[in-house]
């Protein structure tokens, strides 16, 4: 039964799951339910998952060049880090969000106000 | 004439707004007042028992928190050329029966904010140990950064006059804001000061700040100080 190697099976297993991701991100952005803004960052993301899933020694090649014992641990370094960068982000979105959300809920009940104080009259 | 607002923040406060706001009618303040009550998008039926107290209602159209509601009232204050903002608890604990005190003293004192206390005299209700341990921690913070004593720091009786209120109208934290404004206010050359009232337990609802909510509140609070301090010091 032994088809493919296991070595090729998890690969490909990989190469799907990034083609997956990518497919979803895609038809997201094509909905208009994520900005532009954002789609990079995800296009960029799932193409760099497909390039190291393709290119199976690209992540021994970089762990040598930055002079990693493991090379593993480099890949888990970057993908840790640029989550918490973006994650960091996402939280200065969000705060500016709530601010503005705060500001037009105050407005709008300034002007509800003025518009029934007038209707009374 | 010196024209008054009463900023009454209310979540979910409908079985203790209505009372509260015929009780500060019986009072019979010795100015001209409005009482607006800022409906921070209750669930219940807070707006409907304040109209029928006959209150003037603000309502938000989503919750936005205490401060965002109480900041709300400053806007109404500037738009509508209020002289004084008094705030008021929507829970009852704070009695308009103290609000003359606060009054009397904002108008014969050069404070720009008076914060009604309950730590200066004997009596009334006073909160927890835990509590008040905490409260005289941020107190003692205000000290250091600010050079402001101000012993019920946390107190949410308060009344400001137009150059206090036109202050905090424009930064005012969303959630457990009280602090926080009084280093902003003090540390602008604002005067603040704060005279005795007794406070009562609250007359229903539940309190926004849960048992493990204190700690964050500690942290939260003592954070917003501090950064507050930074950030008007580089200024």
């Amino acid at each position: 039964m032994e088809v493919l190697s296991t070595e090729f099976r998890i690969q490909l297993v990989a190469i799907i799951t990034s083609f997956v991701l990518m497919f979803l991100v895609v038809r997201l952005i094509l909905r208009g339910k994520l900005r532009e803004e954002y789609s990079i960052i995800w296009i960029s993301g799932t193409a760099l998952m497909l390039l190291f899933s393709i290119w199976r020694n690209g992540i021994d090649v970089l762990g040598s060049f930055f002079g990693v014992y493991s090379a593993p641990n480099l890949f888990f370094f970057a993908a840790v880090l640029l989550i918490l960068i973006y994650l960091l982000h996402i939280s200065v979105v969000l705060s500016k969000l709530q601010k503005q959300n705060k500001s037009l809920s105050q407005e709008i009940a300034l002007l509800k106000d003025k518009y029934e104080d007038k209707a009374e009259k | 004439m010196t024209k008054v607002l009463i900023i009454i923040p209310a979540y979910n406060e409908e079985a203790s707004i209505g009372n509260l706001l015929k009780e500060i009618r019986s009072t019979g303040l010795p100015f001209h007042y409005t009482c607006l009550v800022v409906n921070d998008a209750s669930d219940d039926e807070t707006a409907r028992e304040a109209v029928n107290a006959g209150g003037r209602v603000l309502n938000l159209p989503v919750n936005i928190g205490i401060g965002g509601a109480v900041q709300a009232g400053f806007l109404y204050a500037l738009e509508n050329d209020f002289d004084y903002v008094i705030q008021l608890d929507g829970d009852g604990q704070h009695p308009p029966a103290e609000i003359p005190k606060l009054y009397n003293r904002i108008r014969n004192s050069g404070s720009d904010l008076v914060i009604g206390s309950r730590f200066l005299a004997p009596g009334g209700f006073k909160s927890s140990l835990m509590r008040r341990k905490g409260i005289s921690l941020l107190s003692f913070l205000l000290r250091l950064l600010s050079g402001t004593v101000i012993k019920d720091i946390t107190s949410g009786f308060r009344i400001f006059n137009a150059r206090a209120f036109s202050i905090l109208a424009e930064e005012y934290s969303d959630e457990y804001p009280e602090p926080e404004s009084i280093i902003i206010l003090s540390l602008s050359g604002l005067n603040v000061s704060e005279v005795e009232v007794k406070m009562r337990d609250r007359q229903g609802g539940v309190s926004s700040i849960s048992a493990s909510g204190s700690v964050y509140y500690m942290l939260k609070v003592s954070l917003a100080m501090f950064f507050t301090f930074i950030s008007l010091k580089s200024k």
